[in-house]
């Protein structure tokens, strides 16, 4: 028999459970930001990564490989402790103004996970029959404006299930964030468990939690593609 | 319109294009045809520069191709492409494949250009199927609305690239039908095929091109008549009684 007696009730209700929620706010505060940001970044990086022009696709491939390459938490270290140390004291004057652990996390997420789904992004755009691009240039479409309308729309259909794998492992690499100190679900987590011993309810909790975001995003994914962007039927 | 002189192209050593001059004046229908491998398609796709020329001159619309200051997609837009394999956009509705460049190129708002594209539909034949996607539509249809694309944006100059290669036998007549009006309203078109047909019967001029050279330059009674090469001779019989 077990002697540890369970106590749902810590975590269910009353000031542990407000902490709880409270963290949860957060967590899905940080995911939704940093998904958005690095959804655009990652288009970005992905277009540039293919771009005519050699400094750019150069710069393109240096920022992949440099930010695919260093653990996470080394990079939200370098963004908290590290970055205003070389940034402009008014840039530094307004994040202090902000949440400044926030700012620091979603920026550290956001080019993380950028450098991922530009990746995807990249084979799903080199998936789409070179014709298509030649039917948008010989409409009179810039490069970009073919990348925009004609190319980036289909290659970002074909990327769907890899794009919700990042955006799974976002919300789940956002737990990081209470290393610096950002109040989210797995640091509330933590203080509940500081605060009553009652560690395996405590995360216990978070966990089901987290599982509940993963189930939440990859359905709101799905649905966007089967409705929003329509699947692309066999030509 | 449309003015080669002295153009020349390789594919790595391959000579596809062989000291090309030839004309097109505005109005004219003309059909380019000749054995594969002639290079009949590269020489339809330098002229909206899809391949840049090595030598020579190409001068579209007043526009000197490969010289400085030439805006290549502002060029592009007066010029209409029709594709072998339709290249329809799938992720979008037949409406939508029509409105995008004349909204996004040619600043139109939607309603005008959904308008507009609907009185190209109905010019195809194909006004129901303005909320059909590419894929649920047979080759001869989706190719009618590649061609509406291209007349979209208002076009000088269309031009084909074997528009019935790709398509079933009974579909090559709906498509022909649909550039034969378009010949017969005034368009000045350049239209690479094998159909003879389209050729005797449409086209004001019949290029006959092989190895990169154009061979033969003629109306089409004569040249259907009085081929004078001896690969244009041979050409004929293949194509008109491929039996034989």
């Amino acid at each position: 028999m077990l002697k540890y007696k369970f106590d749902w009730a810590v975590v269910t209700s009353g000031k542990y459970f407000d902490w709880l929620a409270s963290g949860l706010y957060v967590t899905i505060q940080l995911s939704v930001v940093s998904v958005a940001l690095s959804f655009l970044l990652g288009l970005i990086i992905a277009v540039m990564r293919m771009s005519h022009v050699r400094p750019i696709r150069w710069f393109a491939h240096g920022y992949l490989e440099f930010f695919r390459n260093t653990p996470l938490l080394v990079q939200i270290f370098f963004w908290y402790f590290g970055s205003y140390k070389i940034l402009p004291q008014a840039v530094n004057d307004w994040m202090n103004r902000q949440n400044f652990e926030f700012a620091a996390a979603v920026v550290a997420l956001t080019i993380y996970t950028s450098a991922f789904i530009a990746e995807d992004i990249r084979s799903g755009v080199l998936s789409i029959p070179k014709e298509q691009m030649e039917a948008a240039r010989s409409s009179g479409f810039s490069y970009l404006g073919s990348m925009r309308y004609i190319i980036l729309p289909q290659a970002v259909r074909l990327t769907i299930p890899p794009l919700i794998n990042q955006f799974l492992n976002l919300a789940k690499n956002s737990s990081l964030a209470m290393t610096i100190g950002v109040a989210e679900l797995t640091y509330q987590a933590r203080q509940v468990e500081s605060y009553t011993f009652k560690g395996f309810e405590a995360f216990t909790a978070a966990t089901l939690v987290y599982v509940v975001i993963s189930s939440v995003i990859t359905i709101l994914v799905n649905i966007y593609n089967k409705t929003v962007l329509r699947p692309m039927r066999a030509r | 319109m449309i003015r080669f002189e002295g153009v020349h192209k390789w594919f790595g050593k391959l000579h596809v294009l062989n000291n090309v001059n030839l004309q097109v004046k505005q109005g004219e229908v003309v059909v380019v045809c000749g054995p594969s491998g002639s290079g009949k398609s590269t020489l339809i796709r330098t002229i909206n520069e899809l391949e840049p020329i090595n030598e020579g001159r190409l001068i579209v619309d007043g526009m000197d191709l490969g010289g400085r200051g030439t805006d290549i997609n502002k060029l592009r837009a007066e010029i209409g492409f029709v594709f072998q394999q339709f290249n329809l956009y799938p992720h979008l509705s037949v409406l939508k494949n029509i409105t995008l460049a004349p909204i996004k190129i040619r600043r139109l708002d939607r309603k005008e250009a959904a308008q507009q594209a609907m009185a190209l539909l109905e010019r195809v034949g194909l006004a129901e199927k303005r909320d059909a996607y590419p894929s649920q539509l047979s080759g001869g249809q989706q190719q009618r609305v590649a061609i509406a694309r291209a007349l979209a944006m208002k076009p000088k100059i269309m031009l084909f690239d074997e528009p019935t290669s790709a398509l079933d036998p009974e579909m090559i007549g709906e498509v022909l039908a649909v550039m034969k009006d378009l010949a017969e309203s005034g368009m000045t078109m350049m239209v690479v095929t094998h159909e003879m047909g389209f050729a005797r019967e449409v086209s004001h001029r019949i290029v006959f091109i092989d190895h990169g050279i154009i061979l033969e330059e003629a109306n089409p009674a004569e040249f259907f008549r009085n081929p004078k090469h001896e690969r244009a001779q041979q050409f004929l019989r293949q194509v008109l009684s491929p039996m034989h």
